[in-house]
């Protein structure tokens, strides 16, 4: 079979500099998938735009060949002038970009979008391409097709938009699609789903595609071939399967192994001894009120919690996982006191095992200043919560300045023991923010956090922006340093495996409610409630032999309308949570 | 339909705000002690003319200048009856100017529309030379285009006004036979509206325009060419480019429709601005607009006058932000279904 696409000895650099990609070379037959792996800055993403030429104005190709065999016969693309390359993009091959948020122009109709594609390449007159989108939405899953027509994209929910970027790029019927993390800014439950599209249109259509990823889950689930690249370079090629399997390159290895995973067969878990907590939260709501863009409708009530109950023990780590808007980051405020909650709400908080407990939203003063030492936050992305003015040191002692804890050279000592503790030189005490990776910033944020030796840290999705294998240090980091200080981490999640790794307790959000709470091993071993069970199906594993399953998924993920019947809730009427098992809790009718 | 309603409703509070405007107006005019009246009867009475005397104070009761200050305001907005019965601006008597001796509506008269038609004319030509020069230098960023169009600019946002308009008018007499000072030649003032007098007008137009509008044009410039330049850098441009659009459609697209929002918010910040920063220009060019009235109403404390003269500045600047926020609804669906259910 002669492959659709030939990629020979590629090699691509900005500006004078070094290339950044160098003697990459793969095939992509008809109708197959091939996914592009690799952590940031492997080159893969400038691979990938190479291949249709839109690379940044700084990139140049500087060597190597891409042969495209499609329906127009074989093109050698790196020669093509910019008008033939016009005619390529779109119509024989088509792209998908990562943030379906911000790849579609928020001022014009989807419908218009859309249909641009047949129009630009001469395909069809107007009114026959609207016909042709029509049912392209439909096929890509939009209830109502005319309506989405003429929806503009921020009336769409973010698993929507990526069904109208990928009937964008469907519609002209490509030979080859290219996806660039297609699924990487979605809800778990959305990237399953639209996985499962991707998957069903290629078997309709026939076309190829290019799955560019970080993602060894999404990898298994998808991919015939695999191309593995780090620094530029291929490190490992070949066949899904074998590959999967048995990886041969030590890097490859290196990523298998950091992939966290749901555990394989777990087994319930003893419940966990509740003698000595650190936090309660006790039937904590908060509702927000909307205002109408019309001042005559009544505000929208928004209920970001309801009746929310924790307990964490010291020591131990409770993990919060949910979607977004599922209301998990909007809990961990209120359990540091950033946010009020409702009228009956409470939030109780004790420094040492034999301290009394104390109200985080009735205190004095001077007790806020005492509780606010005993409980950071490391926040999710590192690249901004940090400031970029600040030298290292000074963001480090700047808590202990507020406090006035120490003198200047004691503060310097601890800031410097604070770097060794989590893995960093403290001749880097100097430098500025800029100069740190994505992974030693994290460690920066975390040291900061521990400059005034808290009992409590919240993480809010502390490595969801990180790449795997740096996720992986980080986790360790955090497991290492709970267990030499005591600390208790409250760690906010949208990803089960990460949290399967970490947490000692589970509490699964929707909606504002905690649907299912249980210690993780028992949560993966006897997933009780539809959504639970959704999330868990929805999770890419980098097995090949456990799949996503769908259907699991479909049953689950919608709004609580459609779940069975003793697991509804509505506005009015939430059923309570009940205990199935020691230690498990599950919110359902009795 | 929904369009209409919201103009409805902007035009609603257009009107409210004109009415706290004029209050403000008012009370602030009335705030420096004395008023034009008392101090000419002051200045009669210390020069023994008893006879100007009398009839400053006969134009007191008039203009109802002896009542307290809230009925003088009421009076003077028309809501309640005065010396004369209900006669005032809703009315359509603007009152009186003590300074000229004459009605204000005589006074203001043509300035008025001279006034709104170069303010006019200044934002048509900040407009159509800030959108291509700005959409050119963006596109074409970092190269020489960009640099010159950039350097251009900045001269045209550094030259004092009046500067310019002194060498303008050298020129423009010298090479191109431009006339000098004024809006319309002399033997037209007066006449009615003509087809002879409609040329020279905008004969007379092609330099204060461009005077105007320099700056305005290169600040605006800028501006578009900043915002061009972040919006060329998002997503959705890639996507464009993906589809295997051509550059130049690309870019009217997409990016200068999202690049235009600020642009269209500004046509109401952009009439005041000019008609403030137009006095000075005036006075060098001899024009007949308002601006120059207006600062003499001010110095002499002359009430209706200069209370008019605000009040149609105020009017100019709301129907600007008027006229833009109707313009941003209709261009942004955004701003168009803020808050519909989805």
């Amino acid at each position: 079979m002669q492959p659709l696409l030939s990629v020979g000895n590629l090699s691509i650099g900005f500006g004078a500099g070094e290339p950044v990609v160098r003697d990459v070379s793969f095939q992509v037959n008809p109708g197959e998938t091939l996914a592009l792996v690799g952590e940031s800055g492997s080159g893969k993403t400038v691979t990938c735009r190479a291949v249709l030429r839109i690379l940044p104005r700084a990139a140049r190709i500087h060597s190597g060949t891409v042969r495209l065999n499609g329906s127009n016969g074989v093109q050698e693309l790196t020669t093509l002038s910019e008008r033939q390359m016009r005619n390529v993009r779109g119509n024989t091959i088509s792209m998908i970009f990562q943030e379906p948020m911000r790849s579609l122009s928020p001022l014009h109709r989807i419908g218009n979008q859309v249909s641009e594609v047949l129009w630009l390449h001469g395909r069809t007159r107007e009114a026959a391409a609207r016909k042709e989108v029509l049912e392209c939405f439909e096929r890509v899953g939009f209830p109502d097709p005319e309506r989405a027509y003429k929806s503009y994209p921020f009336e769409l929910s973010g698993g929507m938009r990526q069904r109208a970027m990928i009937a964008m790029a469907m519609v002209a019927k490509p030979d080859l699609l290219i996806a660039d993390e297609p699924t990487t800014a979605l809800d778990v439950t959305t990237q399953a789903q639209v996985l499962g599209l991707m998957k069903e249109l290629q078997r309709d259509t026939g076309m190829a595609m290019i799955l560019v990823t970080h993602d060894l889950g999404v990898v298994a689930n998808m991919a015939e071939q695999v191309v593995v690249m780090h620094k530029g370079q291929v490190m490992e090629s070949g066949a899904a399967e074998p590959l999967l399997r048995s990886p041969a390159h030590a890097y490859t290895q290196q990523l298998f192994d950091a992939a966290p995973a749901i555990p394989a067969n777990p087994v319930n878990a003893p419940e966990l001894p509740l003698d000595d907590l650190i936090l309660q939260m006790k039937s904590v709501s908060k509702t927000y009120s909307m205002r109408a863009g019309k001042s005559w409708k009544a505000e929208t009530k928004i209920h970001a919690c309801r009746g929310v109950d924790f307990s964490l023990q010291r020591g131990k780590t409770l993990a919060i996982v949910g979607e977004s808007g599922s209301g998990k980051t909007t809990a961990a405020r209120i359990a540091l006191g950033a946010e009020l909650p409702d009228e009956g709400g409470e939030v109780l908080f004790r420094a040492t095992s034999q301290s009394n407990p104390i109200g985080v939203h009735h205190m004095s003063r001077a007790a806020r200043t005492a509780f606010q030492r005993e409980a950071q936050m490391v926040f999710q992305d590192p690249y901004s919560s940090l400031s970029p003015r600040m030298r290292i040191l000074d963001a480090l002692v700047e808590p202990l300045d507020i406090h006035g804890i120490g003198s200047k050279l004691e503060r310097r000592d601890q800031a410097a023991d604070m770097l060794r503790l989590v893995g960093l030189d403290p001749d880097m005490l100097q430098r500025y923010p800029h100069a740190f990776s994505g992974g030693q910033r994290q460690r920066l944020s975390i040291a900061r956090a521990l400059m005034l030796d808290p009992s409590l840290l919240v993480c809010d999705e502390p490595t969801s922006a990180l790449d795997v294998s740096v996720q992986e240090q980080i986790l360790q980091l955090l497991e290492d340093i709970r267990d030499r200080k005591n600390l208790s981490y409250l760690f906010i999640s949208h990803d089960l495996a990460v949290v399967a790794r970490i947490a000692d307790e589970v509490a699964v959000m929707r909606a504002g409610l905690v649907v299912e709470q249980a210690p993780p091993d028992t949560l993966f071993h006897n997933p009780k409630h539809p959504y639970t069970k959704a999330l868990i199906a929805a999770q890419p594993e980098p097995d090949i032999d456990r799949p996503i399953d769908l259907k699991l998924v479909a049953l689950g993920a919608g709004s609580p309308e459609s779940w069975p019947d003793h697991f509804r809730f509505s506005d009015t009427e939430i059923p309570s949570l009940v205990q199935v098992e020691p230690g498990h809790k599950v919110r359902c009718h009795v | 339909m929904e369009i209409l309603r919201y103009a409805i409703y902007r035009f609603g509070t257009m009107l409210l705000t004109l009415l706290v405007v004029s209050v403000m107006v008012f009370a602030i005019i009335n705030l420096p002690p004395g008023d034009y009246l008392s101090n000419q009867i002051a200045e009669l009475r210390a020069s023994g003319q008893s006879a100007g005397v009398a009839k400053a104070e006969f134009l007191r009761t008039e203009y109802a200048l002896d009542r307290p200050l809230y009925q003088q305001y009421l009076i003077w907005v028309g809501f309640i009856p005065g010396p004369h019965g209900f006669s005032g601006l809703i009315q359509g008597n603007f009152g009186w100017s003590f300074e000229f001796d004459q009605p204000v509506a005589e006074i203001v008269g043509d300035s008025l529309w001279l006034t709104v038609l170069v303010n006019l004319a200044a934002v048509l030509f900040v407009y159509l030379v800030a959108l291509p020069l700005g959409v050119i230098a963006a596109a074409r960023s970092r190269t020489w285009v960009d640099y010159t169009s950039a350097f251009v600019g900045y001269l045209g946002l550094a030259t004092p006004n009046f500067l310019l308009a002194l060498i303008l008018f050298y020129y423009g007499h010298k090479y191109f036979d431009l006339p000098i000072g004024g809006l319309m030649d002399p033997i037209y003032e007066g006449e009615p509206l003509s087809w002879d007098k409609t040329k020279s007008i905008l004969i007379h137009l092609i330099v204060p325009t461009f005077v105007i509008g320099t700056s305005g044009a290169a600040a605006m410039m800028q501006r578009l060419r900043a915002n061009l330049l972040d919006e060329l850098g998002k997503p959705y441009v890639e996507t464009a480019v993906a589809k295997g659009m051509a550059p130049a459609r690309m870019l009217t697209k997409y990016p200068l429709r999202m690049a235009f929002n600020p642009f269209v918010a500004d046509i109401g910040n952009l009439l005041p601005s000019m008609v403030s920063g137009s006095v000075l220009v005036s006075v060098v060019l001899g024009l007949q607009t308002i601006g120059p009235t207006l600062l003499t109403a001010l110095k002499t404390q002359d009430l209706f006058l200069s209370a008019f003269v605000l009040m149609f500045v105020a009017l100019l600047t709301l129907m600007g932000t008027m006229i833009s926020d109707v313009l941003l609804v209709l261009l942004d669906p955004r701003i168009r279904y803020e808050g519909r259910e989805t």
